[in-house]
């Protein structure tokens, strides 16, 4: 085991598994940057995976599924819809607790439901199977491959042959970096995250910042959705975000919200959930394993939460 | 009944109905025979002894979840921990009921409340967690139900597993297990047990002093900080009682004749049943068997039109789902509210001038 965590296949896995939770926990940023816990992350990348699956096939339908340019085209095609949908969901989330005013939570342990009773039942309808879409003939994302860094010995490996959407959460993160600090919506959003009552008092409307960020957040959890059956996996089964929405919820908070933070949480879990994978490999039994990811959140949040109390209390001492 | 409440009855009833017609389309839009699978859903409970049986049956874990969670949420603590404690009480139920042997009156308390004490500490480590390092509930009670549900199948599989089946325990034995009520059906003692925690339930919440503090807390937290009431007893109390109870649900059905073996490797839901529960009864346990009632009407509905059509079962999670936010959304029927606020007190005015 020790030889596989000092190989750059286990770095690569790392990548695959902190892909998906890199970009929900930017998605749960943006919305807790704006004063809203986004636990609807859950069934957001739910019902993307599923749309990433049929909209990609659909792609594969119009421009081919086979390799380079149409491969591209297809996953293009599949990718921006289900991107598409996602800030819709991002916007119908926002419209029952900005507009409808449901509470955040039960709103969106109905979202949650919604997805995973719903994909499920959509899923019989196009295939006729109610647990995976084998039938379906998807496009996965394509890999990157960089001409000449390629051939540079352990790191070309890392580098070169990585998927695109892993370059993407990855950029997403300084995207995201830059939206909230240096542009003026990016200030508008942490300011009725902030307080909302101030923001208001000087004539920023909060609904309106508030529907945008949560569309973003939307948006962003639809990509980690499509990676799930687009390139950590190759097809879409049931219930298959296992809860990546509420360990991406963790990492935010963990980073403090921030993107730069939660990058680095991110990174942590994906580790944690690499090591499982690795693990597979021993003798120590498969359900143990399968708690590693979970737990870990658990022991960093309280770990997180302990060091952040202690600190608030040492401040209000020295005031 | 007064205005208020009335208008509370109004707009849950509207919001079941629209949910309702929500499915209603969606069925016409997946299924080739959508007439017969709306008429299956709707009166399929009715259709002979044992389908309205299976409706009591599957109301009895919806009434202790709920039950559950009423009393987390009054304290406004979003615990939503209740489906592993259910998942792991019916775990500690099977593997007492094998591996501890007691008489047949005795043998289901035993493990009954170690199932309940299971369900009880795994509820209390969120609540552990916020006291000691003031971390979400919310997402380490989520975190503990995979941990719940990996460890439960990780005990299944390496202490109580029968090689015959490869994935479910051993029988369980005749003594440990609830007896059926009704010759040809699974309606079982654990429905007076589910009862009783109701009115217990809300005996607890609305007359003790307790229950009292703990609704202050969840009304405003601070005002219960500055008229003395200890918020550390009410997040613990609340939670390792909201867990008790859930966990004491999955014993019962673990126990009843509904299974013979411990066999759940996936989650059952019925932790995230209760939210739909606590909402229709408005977090007051008293209600929670009317609300059990009519979830699991609907549900065996459902059961009993995916069997006979090509619809899934899967449609009650939508039709929850249409329901939960209709009910929890403010604004819905607001004006209608506004409207009837505005003719009460005129009417009050009317009056007062005529005396």
């Amino acid at each position: 085991m020790l030889n596989g965590i000092f190989s750059v296949e286990f770095v690569n896995s790392i990548l695959r598994a902190t892909t998906p939770i890199l970009f929900a926990t930017m998605a749960s940023s943006v919305a807790a940057k704006a004063g809203i816990c986004n636990m609807a992350l859950e069934g957001m990348m739910l019902l993307s995976a599923l749309f990433g699956v049929l909209f990609s096939a659909l792609g594969g339908g119009i421009f081919g599924a086979a390799t380079g340019l149409s491969q591209f085209a297809s996953f293009g095609v599949g990718f921006l819809l289900t991107v598409l949908v996602g800030g819709i969901i991002g916007m119908i989330f926002a419209f029952c607790i900005l507009q409808m005013k449901a509470d955040e939570i039960l709103a969106a342990i109905a979202l949650n439901l919604v997805a995973s009773g719903g994909t499920i039942m959509l899923l019989m309808a196009v295939t006729g199977e109610k647990g995976a879409s084998n039938a379906i003939a998807s496009v996965a994302a394509p890999k990157v491959t960089i001409p000449l860094i390629e051939s540079i010995p352990v790191l070309g490996k890392i580098l070169s042959g990585q998927n695109l959407l892993t370059w993407l959460s990855l950029l997403s993160v300084v995207v995201m970096h830059l939206f909230l600090y240096k542009t003026p919506m990016g200030l508008k959003i942490r300011a009725v995250g902030e307080n909302k009552d101030a923001a208001e008092s000087v004539g920023i409307s909060a609904k309106k910042v508030q529907y945008i960020a949560l569309t973003i957040s939307g948006m962003l959890a639809s990509m980690g959705g499509f990676y799930l059956s687009g390139g950590y996996m190759n097809m879409f089964t049931r219930d298959m975000a296992a809860g990546r929405g509420y360990i991406a919820l963790a990492a935010s908070s963990m980073g403090a919200d921030t993107p730069i933070g939660g990058f680095l949480v991110s990174i942590l879990f994906g580790i944690a959930q690499a090591v499982a994978n690795l693990m597979q490999l021993t003798t120590i039994p498969m359900q143990l394993i399968q708690m590693i990811p979970y737990l870990t959140t658990l022991i960093g949040l309280g770990v997180y939460s302990y060091v952040r109390m202690k600190r608030r209390k040492r401040l209000l001492q020295s005031e | 009944m007064n205005r208020a409440k009335r208008f509370e009855v109004i707009r849950m009833v509207f919001a079941i109905l629209i949910a309702l017609l929500i499915s209603f389309i969606i069925i016409f839009f997946v299924s080739e025979e959508p007439v017969n699978a709306i008429v299956q859903l709707v009166t399929g409970p009715f259709k002979s002894k044992r389908n309205l049986a299976n409706v009591f049956e599957s109301m009895i874990p919806l009434v202790f979840t709920g039950t559950g969670v009423c009393i987390m949420f009054s304290a406004n603590q979003i615990n939503l921990a209740g489906e592993g404690a259910f998942h792991v009480g019916g775990l500690i139920a099977a593997v007492a009921a094998l591996k501890i042997a007691l008489p047949a009156g005795v043998s289901p308390v035993v493990c009954l409340l170690l199932a309940a004490v299971a369900g009880a500490i795994l509820t209390a480590i969120p609540a552990i967690l916020k006291i000691r390092t003031e971390a979400s509930e919310l997402v380490s009670s989520l975190m503990i139900n995979y941990v719940a549900l990996w460890f439960s199948t990780f005990i299944l599989m390496q202490f109580i597993c029968d090689p015959a089946t490869g994935s479910a325990s051993y029988s369980i034995p005749d003594a440990a297990s609830l007896p059926s009520l009704m010759r040809g059906t699974r309606i079982h003692s654990g429905i007076f047990i589910a009862l009783l925690v109701a009115v217990l339930g809300y005996l607890f919440l609305y007359k003790t002093k307790i229950g009292y503090q703990l609704r202050i807390v969840g009304e405003n937290e601070e005002y219960a900080r500055y008229s003395g009431i200890s918020i550390v007893k009410v997040i613990l109390v609340s939670q390792l009682l909201g867990g008790f109870i859930a966990g004491l649900g999955g014993g019962v059905e673990l126990l009843s004749p509904i299974y013979d073996r411990f066999s759940w490797t996936a989650s059952l839901g019925y932790g995230w049943d209760a939210i739909i529960i606590c909402t229709l009864a408005k977090k007051n346990p008293l209600y929670t068997p009317f609300a059990a009632l009519f979830l699991a009407y609907l549900r065996t509905g459902a059961s009993i039109m995916s069997r006979a059509t090509d619809v899934s079962f899967e449609i009650v999670q939508i039709t929850q789902a249409v329901i939960i936010l209709f009910v929890v959304a403010e604004q819905f029927l607001s004006r209608y509210k506004h409207k009837m606020i505005a003719r009460e007190a005129k009417e009050a005015l009317k009056e007062e001038e005529a005396s």
